[in-house]
């Protein structure tokens, strides 16, 4: 029991902490020598740095929120289920745990989607994808299983 | 008393404008249209009161380039504006100087007027300090500001979740409170109600305040019920 305990805090530990990086690294995509995307990208204009915010797409704009929600909620099921852990009757079920941990897997896959889908338009197709974006798409189904496990999990004595 | 006040701050007023410096705000970017007039702001603080002699100058730097050019001038009570340069005939004077206003309005923009304003005001005898740039982005869309619409998701589906919690316990308050009314109402009169042992369970360990609240919100009930 304390075995399945420690490794689903380890779980969503490590969920948190990918989605705290994938959110707030700006190495979405890279063109092998800077990183550009989420938050700002930097382009060279005569050997000097012009780096500006990316506020030219919308739908930029909603995987940066999308992103946000998916890391606040998962810290808030994290929160959850510390609480629960002490509070809850014997044999009942995460439940709050669950709902905020699948919320957060399914922000954090419509963030991904999106990305994926529309950052061809932005940028150079060359360009290849950087660790932070695959760091979202490998939080997807962490947190998916993890969701999972709390639906399934069961507090005995 | 007042005169001691008034004289430690005069005091410390030539104090601070010998060690402070003039400083400049404008805004940091103004987007417009193509087309459209766009108001450029220019105000300054100084520990000095405002003089006569007050100046304001705005320099005009295209993107890419190195050097700006000047095309305004407000000094000696009168305003310049540029008549030989990119903005003839575009720009006029706005600003109110008495109240450190200094600002311009350009009109008619078009895309090669995209590029960074610099104003710079000179109050004597309070005349060190850094100027302030603006930088002029002319589109034929304006484009969504960044963070709005990441604040605006982020802020509903927060505001979705707050609701749903508060409607999830206003829902079992109110199924509590069900409860006793509808007990109370048995006991009382023969209203419909639903039978069972825990109404009677409840109103047995029900304290005099909560039956005086539930007796109150039947008398409300029943004044509702004869109103209809």
């Amino acid at each position: 029991m304390l075995a399945i305990l420690l490794a689903t805090i380890v779980l969503h530990l490590t969920d948190l902490i990918i989605l705290f990086i994938s959110t707030c690294a700006n190495a979405w995509r890279t063109d092998g020598v800077t990183n550009y995307h989420l938050w700002y990208g930097c382009t060279q204009k005569n050997g000097v740095d012009d780096c500006s915010g990316t506020s030219d797409a919308d739908w930029l704009q909603a995987v940066q929120a999308l992103m946000i929600l998916a890391t606040i909620f998962c810290l808030i099921s994290f929160i959850f289920f510390l609480c629960q852990l002490f509070t809850l009757v014997k044999g009942g079920r995460f439940f709050f745990t669950a709902v905020f941990q699948v919320l957060a897997s399914l922000f954090v896959m419509s963030g991904a989607i999106i990305y994926t889908v529309m950052s061809p338009e932005l940028k150079n197709e060359n360009d290849a994808y950087g660790y932070a974006f695959v760091l979202a798409w490998l939080a997807f189904p962490l947190t998916l299983i993890s969701g999972f496990i709390y639906i399934v999990l069961r507090k005995k004595e | 008393m007042l005169s001691v006040l008034a004289l430690t701050s005069v005091v410390l007023l030539s104090i601070a404008s010998q060690i402070t410096a003039i400083v400049v705000y404008t805004s940091w970017e103004r987007h417009a249209l193509v087309g459209s007039d766009v108001r450029l702001s220019c105000s300054f603080f100084s520990w000095h009161w405002t003089s006569p002699d007050v100046t304001f100058s705005w320099q005009y730097r295209p993107d890419g380039a190195k050097e700006g050019i000047s095309i305004f001038h407000y000094g000696g009570g009168a305003a310049y504006v540029d008549n030989k340069g990119p903005f003839r005939d575009r720009l006029e004077f706005v600003g109110n100087p008495s109240r450190r206003d200094g600002s311009i309005l350009i009109k008619n923009l078009d895309f090669s007027d995209n590029g960074t304003f610099t104003c710079d005001a000179k109050n004597p005898p309070d005349i060190v300090g850094h100027s302030s740039s603006v930088r002029l982005l002319v589109f034929e869309k304006v484009p969504v500001q960044a963070g709005v619409i990441t604040g605006a998701i982020i802020g509903v589906v927060l505001g979705l979740l707050i609701l749903v919690v508060a409607i999830y316990y206003l829902m079992r308050f109110l199924v509590a409170r069900r409860v006793f009314s509808l007990s109370m109402s048995k006991h009382g009169k023969k209203g419909k109600g639903k039978e069972g042992s825990q109404q009677k369970q409840a109103l047995a360990v029900a304290d005099p305040v909560k039956l005086k609240a539930a007796a109150s919100e039947k008398k409300k009930q029943e004044s509702r019920r004869e109103k209809k």
